[in-house]
């Protein structure tokens, strides 16, 4: 249990570090980007890592849920219905995260706070699937048939995230593809130089960090919170 | 082959049954018909061509009907313990599966062959329209698919009727999208190798969806 | 035939049943008594495949239920408090059902002998809705045998059952369980589960009497050498010690 302590520690502050290198490089180390209209466009622009961050969070997240929900039906033990809850709430702050950051980015480049652009409406619905997700699990009172049901959902809706996705590919979309073919309607993409890319890479990381830092204390306050349930179990008379 | 004898068992059982009442399906048809006639009234009111959003008007309705078709005909087999007696005869899980979510879909059908009728008629649609069938046929097949089973779990859950459309719509996106782009397509006259990719995700949907659903039921199903 | 050994289940952290051993031979009749909550519904569930072992093993015919709970199935008839029926379909049609599930052969012969039995012939075209509450029983017992079980369990069958359909009842149980020939057919030699509240009647139906308190058989004594009133006593005693 010692042992585990430390190096628990020695992530959260590696991973806080981290983030806040993160934090200069988006906002200081990051040269503004060519080719944007305006300044408020050029400032928001920068919010970019972040949302990129968020992407990588989320995306940690629920494909930690999607395994785990398979580990789970097919091992039966608690541990990954733990694993799978924790990730799942991960994943969905990270996803709200990049709703609220790319609609931030999104008022000034497009003059919209929201716009029912495919990718959006797909990053809107799987969040939505997620939300779902919690909720399942609040109705079922049996712990058995809550890990259960979460796990075959779980399953579901992540599958389901690239079927969302593939929508996209068919229609125009004004997000910038940064990534990619140039797409002719989308406006506020910029090029990626070696400052930005850096940048960009190193946020990921970062995020990715924080994201998987994160998921291990969740577990563990998981792992808490059954046993004092064990406990009262064994009190009550 | 013994599982297909008993699907077809379980299948006519609940049409059997469903004939007699006509609860659901009753309930599933006059919801829908509702449906496009407020929306219909809504939207005419602030849109010059209605057939713009009749697309999306029908896939709502159905929608919206098929939830309340799916929540009934697995509430009533819970609250009597009727399941049970599947649950002890020497069936394959699936087989339970492939019953419901057949019955679930003809229940649909059945009501779509009325409401379609309907809804061509009050939105001023042409009236021949086969590519109109084939979408409805595999859209409801998607709703079905993965419907069936979420009706399964949130049966045995509190706030059941609230739960379902919550779990069930956005996993659903894909083919409520698909659907209402397809059936654009086919009411505007627009050549089916035009919206090709639609058809390939609906598809793609329904298959990938029925064979989850195929493989999970088990687990939402067992003690 | 059917071998419960050190059966244990729980539900989360609520332990129900703490290791019950029980044994039944072939055209044996059990009565399992116990106060409610005593968890004898639940151990059925588990005996009838449609609720899983925490521990132990319970072996019906000789097979696993963990390992193959479907070939179980085809041998087992579970009759319940609830009726398991479906009110929109006729007592026929109900049976005809179930039949296809169990995939018998010359089913329509069997469910005429059924409702034969059952008493039920006049009504065999009614909805099961207009049923009385004997007569839903009388049915479910009809569906349990139908696909000639070796196996029957029986849930608290007689609650809420009038003298007439409890006699009825009586009659199907001792016919299954081979302590007489029925109708001039093949004697059957089922192993038999039943629960009931009613002590004297679970006495004379049965051969054995077990009493089921604290999660365990506290107590298990052939029908032949107790009396009513001994059994009675016994119950007490148990029901006191154990809560």
């Amino acid at each position: 249990m010692r042992s585990k302590w430390h190096w628990l520690i020695a992530l959260d502050i590696v991973a806080g570090l981290a983030m806040l290198g993160a934090v200069y490089m988006a906002l200081i180390f990051a040269p503004d980007a060519a080719n944007l209209a305006s300044e408020n466009e050029i400032k928001a622009q920068h919010i970019f890592y972040f949302h990129m961050g968020c992407n990588v969070g989320a995306a940690i997240g629920l494909f930690t849920n999607f395994i785990a929900s398979i580990l789970f039906l097919v091992t039966r033990q608690r541990l990954w219905d733990g694993i799978a809850v924790s990730a799942a709430e991960l994943g969905l702050a990270f996803g709200i995260g990049v709703l609220a950051s790319g609609s931030i980015w999104a008022r000034p480049t497009w003059n919209t706070w929201w716009t029912w652009d495919p990718r959006l409406t797909s990053a809107a619905v799987t969040v939505l699937i997620y939300v779902a997700y919690l909720m399942l699990r609040g109705a079922v009172e049996d712990p058995g048939r809550r890990a259960r049901f979460a796990a075959v959902y779980g399953i579901f809706g992540f599958v389901s995230v690239p079927i969302t996705f593939l929508s996209i590919r068919l229609w125009r979309t004004i997000h910038p593809v940064v990534f990619g073919a140039a797409n002719p309607d989308a406006r506020g993409g910029f090029a990626l130089g070696p400052n930005i890319r850096l940048a960009l890479m190193y946020s990921m990381a970062a995020f990715a960090l924080l994201a998987i830092t994160l998921l291990i204390h969740r577990v563990r306050l998981e792992r808490r919170r059954e046993e004092v349930e064990q406990l009262q179990e064994r009190l009550t008379p | 082959m013994r599982s297909l004898r008993q699907v077809a068992a379980i299948v006519w059982k609940d049409i059997v049954a469903e004939l007699r009442t006509k609860d659901i399906f009753s309930a599933m048809f006059v919801f829908a018909l509702l449906a496009i006639l407020i929306f219909e009234f809504a939207f005419d009111l602030r849109v010059d061509n209605v057939r713009e959003v009749a697309p999306g008007v029908l896939w709502v309705a159905i929608s919206f009907a098929g939830v309340l078709g799916l929540s009934r005909s697995f509430s009533l087999e819970k609250d009597k313990g009727s399941i049970e007696g599947l649950l002890l005869a020497p069936l394959d899980r699936s087989v339970i599966y492939f019953g419901k979510m057949l019955g679930n879909l003809s229940f649909m059908l059945a009501t779509e062959a009325l409401v379609v009728p309907l809804f061509i008629v009050l939105f001023n649609l042409p009236l021949y329209l086969p590519g109109l069938l084939l979408v409805v046929l595999l859209g409801t097949l998607g709703f079905a698919a993965v419907g069936t089973l979420f009706a399964a779990m949130t049966a045995n859950t509190r706030a059941r009727e609230v739960l379902l459309p919550i779990l069930l719509f956005p996993v659903l996106v894909p083919v409520l999208i698909s659907a209402v782009k397809l059936t654009g397509g086919f009411l505007d006259n627009i050549p089916l190798q035009e919206n090709i990719n639609w058809l390939r995700i609906l598809i793609v949907f329904d298959v990938v969806f029925l064979a989850i659903a195929y493989m999970t039921f088990d687990y939402v199903v067992e003690e | 035939m059917i071998e419960i050994r050190g059966l244990v289940k729980a539900f989360g952290r609520k332990v129900v049943l703490r290791g019950v051993d029980l044994s039944i031979e072939p055209g044996e009749a059990v009565v399992l008594f116990g106060p409610n909550g005593a968890g004898k519904t639940t151990l059925m569930r588990i005996v009838a495949t449609l609720s899983r072992p925490t521990a132990g093993t319970v072996r019906v015919g000789g097979i696993d239920l963990s390992y193959a709970p479907d070939a179980v199935r085809q041998q087992l008839g579970f009759v319940s408090h609830v009726p398991l029926l479906y009110e929109n379909l006729t007592a026929e049609e109900n049976l005809r059902f179930f039949g296809r599930l169990y995939g018998l052969s010359d089913l329509e012969t069997r469910i005429d002998a059924m409702l034969r039995q059952a008493g039920l012939v006049a009504r065999r075209h009614d909805l099961v809705r207009t049923f009385s509450r004997g007569m839903v029983q009388r049915l479910s017992i009809a569906r349990a045998l139908l696909a000639d079980p070796s196996v029957l369990l029986l849930d608290e069958p007689d609650t809420g059952l009038d003298q007439h359909a409890a006699a009825l009842l009586h009659r199907l149980i001792a016919q299954v369980a081979g302590a007489q020939g029925a109708e001039g057919s093949q004697v059957r030699r089922a192993s038999v589960l039943l629960t009931t509240h009613n002590l004297e009647r679970g006495w004379e139906w049965a051969d054995r009497v077990a009493i089921l308190a604290g999660g365990r058989i506290a107590f298990q004594a052939r029908c032949a050498d107790l009396t009513p009133t001994e059994l009675r006593e016994a119950y007490g005693r148990i029901v006191n010690e154990r809560g």
